[in-house]
């Protein structure tokens, strides 16, 4: 995997999060570096979705700002390419694989959409299933044509909602092995995650969200190793 | 509280006044006869229903630029309150076409317009209760509202030119159908005396929602913890 | 924004092409709302001919409320709708197709029924097929737009179904009764053109367009 050409890392500030009277995420200040890979943990409900969601652009913080920073941590010029797994699977199941990755590569303006396409379909290791339709697949197939779809702006900053659902341990030893690839050649990575895994180990930094608030942060005190498996209690 | 008691008698005193003119002070209409007096009720009532549906295209405006939940209550009050007009036109039609025409309900561009518009904003309140969640309940119904509102005139132009099946109207029908002065005086003032009866209503449904809107803060708050 | 639109209209085009399941409803639901017309008043009748203008619009009127229905829904299923907003450079794109692939979704249906209808209700529609083409465009490209917008608002809501004729079909009133307007004098013994119609429909597009222009991007918020 080759280097990043622009690191980017994300400074969130003060954000909230209302739904109606309920709070998602109450005065989240947080900054990431670039290249950094931050596992954010917490059970359900305690805001990750929110954050990660926010961090995309998707939702629209009640009040706050979401900055992304360059390599020096200055505020970046315009805007680094994001990559997005969530809960959904986010691609279209009466689309064939290919179909789904030439669209989505072509929408965000990628010069050449089908050889994007057949690299990622090579790498997600669903290259000979590139003409079903994505009805057809298994949930772990579906969770690759994500992972896949993410990729296809080789984007500096990666967010994840629980990529490893659906996964069966070879897919997770897999995704574990692309993530540690993409970390090495300095993508930005926050994912939520449930307890320790193969994934978890790849972190550089953990947070704890509980109840819409950060409560614990390796940064600032504890071991990765505390926070993640806190949650997984 | 006391200023609300004030205001309310003083548009009450208005409302009396818009009565008494249009009874005694405003001439009988020669052919329609005394019937036509209900014409500074029904008309006055409609001018204020859209006065009020634009002041909901305000709110629902001002909703999508700033998001504040103020903009919000904005809207829903002054839809319900033009209904509440709306409704008074649609009721005082047929009551002043019966006598005239023969008949109660004639498909006129105006009376149907105004139906039309009536059932866009039955939709917009019917809108806002099958929404749950409060921030996106106002979000959605301020956009429909927008829709709504900029339909209007759309709605009117099609009716009048191709949909209308009754003589010339009686104000605001071209040079023929000239108002007498006195009957135009009367009816600025019974507009007045109903703007300032939605004003009215409009602030004490805007204070209701405001602590309706509060009170579902906290009912949320305390079922999400 | 152009290569967007053209590469979200292909994929509207290819599922729908793919499964044709709205394509084939929209037209058996046509036909039987024609049928069911027939029975309640007597399509033989000299008469008939004045009917038949505005029951094809609420025949397509309907069938359109109906058709629209899963625009925003399909993208709810697998989150799908968060894909696009985050491809997109510009959200107006994704409008811009789903209108297109609609307007020609509803303009194929209505080109369609129109032979069975002429047959139905002996009313010529060929002499005047060309004019007849223009007001259903111009019409479905309203209902499109308009329906479009809305669909986005009533997929938020509960009673889904039942709340986008609620909200489309009022709104739609200066459509139907421009629309209709001008098909009558199209089918009328010595058929015209009812040009003020036409401009009045091409206005209304030209409006709700600016509007979905305009205010677009905050259908698409969650």
């Amino acid at each position: 995997m080759t280097p990043v050409d622009s690191p980017a890392g994300i400074r969130f500030e003060n954000i909230e999060k209302r739904y109606g009277g309920l709070y998602a995420l109450r005065r989240v200040s947080l900054e990431i570096a670039a290249g950094e890979c931050v596992v954010l943990a917490g059970r359900n409900g305690s805001g990750k979705t929110t954050l990660l969601r926010i961090a995309a652009g998707l939702v629209r913080p009640s009040s706050g700002s979401v900055t992304f920073l360059d390599s020096g941590k200055g505020p970046m010029q315009g805007a680094p390419k994001v990559g997005f797994v969530g809960h959904a699977t986010m691609v279209y199941d009466e689309l064939t694989a290919e179909e789904n990755l030439v669209l989505f590569a072509r929408l965000l303006g990628i010069a050449e959409p089908a050889d994007r396409a057949g690299i990622l379909l090579a790498e997600v290791g669903l290259d000979d299933r590139r003409s079903s339709l994505v009805r057809t697949f298994s949930r772990g197939m579906r969770q690759r044509m994500a992972i896949a779809r993410a990729l296809l702006n080789q984007p500096e900053v990666l967010l994840l909602d629980e990529p490893a659902t659906g996964l069966d341990p070879q897919g997770v030893s897999w995704l574990a092995e692309t993530l540690r690839r993409m970390r090495d050649a300095g993508h930005t990575i926050v994912m939520s995650l449930h307890g320790k895994s193969e994934i978890s180990s790849l972190a550089t930094r953990a947070v704890r969200l509980e109840a819409g608030s950060v409560m614990a942060d390796t940064r600032t005190g504890g071991s990765l190793s505390s926070i993640l498996t806190f949650v997984g209690a | 509280m006391k200023k609300h008691a004030l205001a309310s008698a003083v548009v009450f005193l208005l409302l009396g006044a818009a009565a008494y003119g249009s009874l005694f002070v405003a001439p009988t209409e020669k052919t329609m006869g005394t019937i036509q007096r209900i014409f500074y009720l029904h008309v006055s009532s409609a001018w204020t229903g859209l006065t009020a549906f634009f002041i909901c295209f305000i709110g629902n405006l001002m909703y999508v630029w700033r998001r504040e939940p103020r903009w919000d209550w904005v809207g829903i009050c002054a839809a319900e309150v033009g209904l509440v007009f709306t409704t008074v036109v649609l009721v005082t039609g047929p009551i002043w076409a019966h006598p005239v025409w023969g008949i109660w309900w004639t498909w006129d561009a105006r009376l149907t317009s105004t139906f039309v518009l009536w059932l866009l904003y039955v939709a917009y309140l019917l809108l806002r209760t099958l929404i749950e969640e409060p921030d996106r309940r106002a979000l959605f119904s301020a956009l429909f509202g927008i829709f709504a509102f900029i339909d209007v005139p759309l709605v009117f132009g099609s009716i009048r030119w191709w949909r209308t099946q009754h003589p010339q109207p009686v104000v605001m029908g071209g040079s023929g159908s000239g108002l007498e002065p006195t009957m135009w005086y009367v009816l600025l003032f019974s507009w007045g005396a109903m703007l300032s009866l939605m004003a009215l209503l409009m602030r004490a449904r805007y204070d209701f929602e405001a602590v309706r809107g509060e009170m579902e803060l906290v009912r949320r708050e305390a079922e999400g913890l | 924004m152009l290569s967007n639109t053209t590469a979200l209209l292909g994929k509207e085009l290819r599922t729908e092409f793919r499964s044709r399941e709205l394509l084939t409803t929209t037209v058996v639901f046509i036909l039987v709302i024609v049928v069911l017309f027939s029975f309640t008043f007597d399509p033989t009748s000299a008469e008939s001919r004045r009917f038949a203008g505005s029951l094809l619009w609420l025949a397509f009127l309907f069938a359109a409320s109906l058709m629209l229905q899963p625009c925003f829904l399909r993208e709810q299923n697998n989150d799908t709708l968060s894909a696009l907003r985050l491809s997109v450079a510009d959200p107006f794109a994704i409008f811009v197709a789903k209108l297109a692939a609609n307007t020609l979704f509803l303009l194929l249906t209505e080109v369609l029924m129109l032979p069975v209808f002429s047959i139905l209700f002996n009313v010529p529609v060929f002499p005047v097929f060309g004019q007849l083409v223009v007001v259903l465009f111009l019409g479905s490209l309203g209902v499109s737009i308009a329906g479009t917008a809305l669909s986005a608002i009533s997929a938020q809501a509960r009673m889904r179904e039942l709340l986008l004729p609620l909200l489309l079909l009022p709104l739609l009133t200066p459509v139907l009764v421009a629309s209709t307007y001008v098909t009558i004098g199209l089918l009328d013994r010595a058929p015209y053109m009812e040009w003020k119609g036409i401009g009045f429909l091409a206005t209304f597009d030209v409006v709700f367009l600016t509007a979905l222009w305009l205010f677009g991007e905050y259908l698409l918020e969650e």
